[in-house]
């Protein structure tokens, strides 16, 4: 069965557009503000909404996403409320992809099995575990699969020909292009680099290729959205939510952002 | 005596040895990290399988460890308290007496070689107690190479001389606020230093954690304590000891001197983790006591964490044990039985700390104390002529400040 993000990107391919894939931290900056964040950055014009489980130690991640992970952890956040979340976003919305992101440990203790199975029911459509390279992943590929949940790996600067090959085994419904050597919402990448790494990509892999890390303004989603599948933002609507006066104020002000990006891709698209 | 032979890392202990080609012991240990870290773990993977078949660089680390270490370290028999505790013989293996105070110079010492070798000018580290950030600096000093150590802003206030040492070896010594302030988000925090600049950064891990090769890694640097040991005791006392006992937070100094006796199933290998307030409180730093398997700072071992997985603070007087992990061949020697791990409170540990230094005149760091209070407690429980050796990881020092504001002493 074709799942939700694989319809998503054959639906973008066809209409020639890169998708907008936007993430925010569940909980962030209460748990009761997620689910209309959600709908904000639908509206804005979210192709695929990745909504960041909260870690203690979010190893590969920039101060702007650890600080949204605290303030969730705070509130009482945790991966059964972020379940909960999905389920109650999906009431409303029954089209837009939703790829949770986290780390590994909190899967592990839920239970791998236990996850996929509530996280179908819950409605969620894929899961990105970042510190779970495909060489740990063989137990958590089975049973994820068995959940009919999508399995979305990173792929890096430093990934040698061999690694994109046995990423690539593993993944389905998209594939996620780490652009810089570095944390999330360190540095800005570098296009021409990115746009050459994405060609050697294409040429093994038929999964469409998402691009993250380091994208920060609607030009630089532009340039990317023009040579990839996907375009991938988080620290930048994390720092909208972290610096708006209230959760209602903060889903305004993404719904808007949200919007110039996509204004912006689709722009750069007819004009290349 | 040959016991600095480091050839003998270059051989495995025996047929079957952990870890795994792919670094796991049993279902412990492995890599998890992000995408971007996983090819400079296979170059230094790769860079140390070569070191450690070069003849030139198994000598050169020979050399520092006899030249500046100073090693071989005594194996020294504490008759009077052994005598006052009234059982079994204790031999205390000096560490202490090692340059910069503490085992964590070995490591050092071999991952600098190795980083020299690889090319990298910058050293990152973190540090707990400042033991390991200061033989890094002391490394980085001596090979003319960067050096930033992240240290958690709670640890810079409890071990501020250790923090001025670094300044003074001209390593830049960055706080790090986030999360629970200790050692774990300086791990954190020094992981995401190294994915940012993997191309000139060498990464010295101080523990037997983190993604292979490290645990396999600072293992074998660290075993020199082990052998030593091992040959000091047959030719001082004519026999093998009864039990080894050491401290564990991280677990390298455990795993050095375990690693050597683990083919010598007569000898029982005993780790004592920081039970801080008491294990039975929560207020601890005792995974394998208290803790259940998960995955942290790139390996599956036993963790604090609540329900939902998420890492728990710990807690305990001695900023290296301070750690809500341990390496994953300890997580693996409690399972498969070899070695047996108990826990020491706070106040025990103080107890054995001035016990140690009224009758045999050595300042024990207080991370190496839980090892020296778990032998009070079981020399009593020996005949006099059952040996116990216990590691004496490293010298108290830097950890007269903490004491004396326990006893409400302003220095």
């Amino acid at each position: 069965m074709a799942s939700r993000i694989s319809n998503r990107f054959a639906a973008l391919a066809s209409a020639g557009r890169s998708g907008l894939v936007t993430f925010v931290t569940a909980g962030d900056p209460a748990p009761e503000a997620t689910v209309s964040i959600m709908h904000a950055l639908v509206r804005g014009g979210a192709d695929v909404i990745e909504l960041g489980v909260p870690f203690s130690d979010p190893m590969a991640d920039g101060p702007i996403i650890q600080r949204a992970s605290e303030r969730a952890l705070a509130k009482g956040m945790n991966l059964r409320r972020v379940l909960e979340i999905a389920a109650s976003f999906r009431e409303q919305d029954q089209t837009t992809p939703l790829v949770l992101m986290g780390y590994l440990n909190p899967l592990e203790r839920m239970g791998y099995e236990n996850f996929a199975r509530r996280a179908a029911d819950a409605g969620v459509d894929g899961i990105l575990a970042v510190d779970l390279p495909p060489e740990e992943a063989s137990d958590f590929h089975r049973l994820m699969a068995a959940g009919g949940l999508d399995q979305i790996f990173l792929l890096a600067p430093t990934s040698s020909a061999e690694r994109i090959s046995a990423v690539c085994r593993y993944a389905t419904g998209f594939v996620y292009y780490v652009s810089v050597k570095g944390v999330t919402g360190d540095k800005a990448l570098d296009p021409d680099e990115v746009r050459a790494r994405i060609q050697q990509l294409k040429a093994q892999t038929a999964l469409p290729v998402g691009v993250g890390f380091g994208i920060k303004t609607p030009a630089t989603a532009a340039t990317v959205g023009a040579v990839s599948d996907a375009v991938i933002v988080g620290s930048a609507l994390v720092e909208i939510i972290e610096q708006a006066a209230t959760p209602d104020a903060a889903a305004g002000q993404l719904e808007t952002y949200v919007r110039s990006l996509r204004t912006a891709m689709d722009a750069g698209r007819a004009a290349a | 005596m040959n016991a600095n032979n480091l050839s003998e890392i270059s051989t495995p202990l025996h047929p079957g040895a952990l870890p795994d080609a792919s670094g796991h012991f049993g279902p412990y240990g492995g890599k998890f990290v992000a995408e971007t870290l996983m090819a400079p773990l296979a170059e230094l993977e790769e860079a140390y399988r070569q070191a450690l078949a070069d003849p030139e660089f198994i000598a050169e680390f020979e050399r520092d460890l006899h030249h500046y270490v100073g090693r071989p370290s005594p194996l020294y028999h504490a008759e009077r308290w052994s005598r006052t505790l009234g059982g079994a013989q204790i031999y205390l293996k000096r560490e202490d007496l090692n340059h910069t105070g503490a085992h964590k110079i070995n490591n050092t010492i071999g991952q600098g070689l190795l980083a020299r070798r690889m090319g990298k000018r910058r050293i990152i580290a973190e540090t707990g107690a400042g033991q390991h950030g200061v033989a890094s600096a002391t490394v980085a000093a001596r090979f003319g190479m960067q050096c930033r150590v992240y240290m958690g802003a709670s640890d810079i206030q409890r071990q501020s001389v250790n923090v001025f040492r670094m300044k003074l070896l001209g390593a830049e010594v960055v706080p790090v606020t986030s999360g629970s302030k200790t050692l774990k988000d300086a791990l954190n925090e020094a992981l995401r230093d190294w994915v940012s600049n993997v191309d000139n950064t060498f990464y010295i891990i101080g523990t037997v954690a983190g993604p292979h090769p490290y645990p396999a890694m600072v293992r074998d640097f660290q075993a020199v304590i082990g052998r030593e040991a091992r040959a000091q005791c047959l030719a001082q006392v004519g026999r093998l000891p009864d039990a080894v006992v050491a401290c564990v937070g991280g677990g390298s100094n455990a795993m050095g001197i375990f690693y050597p006796f683990l083919d010598d199933k007569a000898v029982r290998l005993i780790g004592v983790e920081a039970g801080g307030d008491g294990v039975e409180t929560g207020r601890h730093s005792a995974p394998l006591s208290a803790g259940v398997p998960g995955v942290l700072h790139g390996n599956r071992t036993y963790l604090m964490q609540d329900e939902d997985g998420q890492i728990i603070e710990t807690h305990s007087i001695s900023a290296g044990l301070d750690y809500p992990g341990v390496g994953p061949e300890h997580a693996w020697l409690k399972d498969s039985g070899r070695a047996e791990y108990v826990a020491i409170t706070d106040d025990e540990a103080l107890k054995a700390f001035h016990q140690l230094t009224r009758l045999e005149g050595i300042i024990p760091a207080l991370e190496s104390s839980h090892a020296l209070a778990y032998v009070t407690k079981l020399a009593p429980t020996l005949p006099k002529d059952q040996v116990l050796v216990v590691n004496l990881s490293g010298r108290g020092d830097k950890d007269i400040p903490t004491v004396a504001a326990r006893d409400g002493i302003t220095l």
